[in-house]
């Protein structure tokens, strides 16, 4: 299949400039230079290039919402902080391909009116710090960033900022309340960034790999890349594939092939290892529902599922899942579901910013009712208990954070219950991980 | 009381510099990162109040911000600290395992330092290296695909000091 982001991705000393360029590299720059911002958010419009942090908003739309009232200067910043559990792949373009996130950041700033760009990047790919500034250097050295570039008229900085160690900073408005110096407790919207963002000034947040997708949307032209794809799922999507398969990795996909493709064929994860069978999957980062085989393979209707956002969803969370950031975690017949929702749970409650009282609260009972669980010290009424406290904190918090935690525990239950009271009748083989095979033999009834 | 180098303090201000007038305050984090660094990888609070002098604002405000983020550490830590990951994914490849063995090897608890200050065992959440799993954070890199034998070895680069932090 035609790639557009990684196709490059093993040419030698292609994350130095010279390299790159010879590659290619900044032709969008180029001739989004002799379009207008204007035209410019017009082909992603007609892309339908979709949000690829994990809400998958369109990224046209997003940028049409930026306010320009006169004499305010306005600013894009990059999401680099990466940090839903299952997620690596904007590691990966940054590490492997920098000057690609440089010339999306040149081609979006452009569109967006920013003159002062910032990469706001998680603290602990630290390392990914220097491989930045060194290509943000080189675009500089050769003309592509700095004052008037290439005689457009347009000047444009890009700083890297760096945070310290926090999930929640990956939603737009903590992000921002982070670039300014502070604790990162998102906002409440509206208004929205596009209109109050950073500093109050408009804003508009995109992921790493958004941002670096706009350059093969200027390259080919909208309409071209909406072709790639299927439906609304427009373009290629990267994923992050990880847990028990042959080849965990990043890869570049069409968004056409199917999950059973994804997860088997040698040409992605390449199968389970050790002859084992697959049990389970949480085919879009942590937050999203996982789903056992049957309904991972093909949707509640029969039908296969295929690695997109409409198919990744077919039945809601009664029978579906989602497509999120991509982070693809693949589970084989000896893992423990409770085990996994547990060290989920544990998360969550660890990067809850405590803003707001049921996630703040929630997720910490959540944590203490499910380590007893997995520990065999749990009551069969916890696990009502457990999907109680998570329909409660689900819609009532000011950020997303709150049905992030809440959803895998849902889910969890909703499908593997009964492993949930195995670990309540068998306290003292609960916590012996061999347990898993029963979604085979005996697909368990739907809870909506 | 630390006192920035002049080297540092340039640092300092070009950081400020990338931000708006008057938002000098934005620069923190990067600046905590540098302090940090400068004080043994730790903050007491008279490294804190000088960052707060240096950046002009409250000590009340850079005590809010170091408390939340995970990357500061509020109590001293041993020379070398391995921060391993704990969540899901990585729990799917063993990092169990992985913790309890280092921690029976130092004979430390996550947490904690070993009496020679040499080295913190730190469990940490997602680090986004779940397809490279087991991992840890050594320093400024990520040590991954960890197994029993890595982990001895980097021990014993650590105790003869050809350990590369950054």
């Amino acid at each position: 299949m035609q790639k557009l982001l990684l196709e490059k991705d093993h040419v030698e000393g292609i994350r130095f400039y010279e390299t790159y360029r010879r590659e290619g590299g900044y032709r969008s720059v180029e001739k989004a230079f002799k379009m207008s911002p204007a035209d410019v958010v017009e082909e992603v419009k007609k892309s339908g290039l979709r949000g690829r942090g994990g809400a998958g908003f369109p990224t046209g739309m997003k940028w049409s919402f930026i306010a320009k009232p006169e004499g305010v200067p306005r600013h894009l910043v990059c999401n680099a902080d990466e940090s839903e559990p299952g997620t690596f792949k904007d590691r990966y373009l940054m590490e492997f391909l920098p000057h690609l996130l440089i010339e999306g950041l040149i081609v979006s700033s452009f569109a967006l009116g920013s003159n002062v760009t910032y990469i706001y990047i998680r603290g602990e790919y630290a390392w990914i710090v220097d491989i930045l500034e060194q290509a943000i250097i080189e675009a500089k050295n050769n003309g592509f960033l700095g004052k008037n570039i290439l005689g457009s008229g347009f000047d444009c900085e890009i700083y890297v900022h760096s945070g310290a160690g926090a999930y929640i900073c990956g939603e737009e408005t903590a992000l921002i309340e982070s670039l300014e110096g502070k604790r990162g407790n998102p906002r409440i919207k509206p208004p929205f960034p596009a209109i109050k963002g950073a500093w109050d000034r408009p804003t508009v947040v995109n992921n790493v790999e958004t941002i670096a997708a706009v350059v093969p949307v200027i390259n080919m032209g909208g309409d071209e890349y909406a072709k790639i794809g299927l439906g609304k799922s427009t373009g290629t999507k990267l994923m992050s594939a990880c847990g028990n398969i042959n080849k965990p990795g990043v890869y570049e996909i069409d968004m056409t092939i199917s999950v059973e493709e994804f997860i088997f064929s040698d040409e992605y994860c390449g199968g389970i290892p050790n002859g084992k069978r697959l049990k389970a999957c949480i085919p879009g980062g942590s937050s999203v529902p996982i789903l056992p085989t049957n309904l991972l393979l093909k949707t509640a209707k029969g039908e296969t599922r295929y690695m997109n956002y409409e198919s990744l969803s077919d039945g809601g969370f009664a029978t579906g899942s989602m497509m999120g950031s991509g982070g693809f975690i693949v589970f084989d017949e000896d893992q423990c579901v409770v085990r996994h929702t547990y060290t989920l749970a544990r998360f969550y409650r660890h990067e809850s910013c405590g803003q707001c009282s049921p996630c703040r609260e929630g997720t910490g009972w959540m944590e203490k009712i499910l380590k007893n669980i997995e520990i065999g010290r749990g009551k069969m009424s916890d696990i009502d208990l457990l999907w109680d406290i998570q329909s409660k904190i689900e819609g009532n918090t000011i950020c997303p954070l709150g049905d992030a935690a809440a959803w895998p525990v849902a889910a969890a239950i909703r499908h593997f219950r009964d492993e949930f009271e195995w670990h309540v009748l068998n306290p003292n083989e609960a916590q012996k991980r061999n347990y898993g095979l029963a979604h085979y033999a005996n697909t368990l009834e739907v809870v909506a | 009381m630390i006192q920035f180098s002049e080297e540092k303090l340039q640092k300092v201000n070009e950081l400020i510099s990338h931000y708006p007038e008057g938002k000098q305050k934005s620069a923190i984090l990067p600046i905590l990162h540098i302090a940090q660094e400068e004080n043994g990888n730790w903050l007491d609070v008279s490294v804190m109040d000088y960052v707060a002098s240096l950046l002009n604002i409250q000590p009340i405000e850079v005590y809010e911000v170091a408390t939340f983020y995970s990357m500061y550490n509020l109590k001293p830590v041993g020379k070398y600290m391995f921060e391993v990951c704990q969540t899901g994914p990585c729990m799917l490849n063993g990092s169990d395992d992985i913790i309890s063995y280092i921690g029976e090897k130092l004979n430390i608890k996550p947490g904690e330092t070993t009496s020679d200050g040499m080295f913190t065992l730190k469990t940490v959440e997602c680090l986004g290296a779940c397809g490279y799993a087991p991992m840890m954070q050594f320093g400024k890199y990520y040590r991954e695909h960890l197994t029993k034998e890595k982990v001895d070895t980097l021990i014993d680069e650590c105790r003869t000091k050809s350990a590369n932090l950054n």
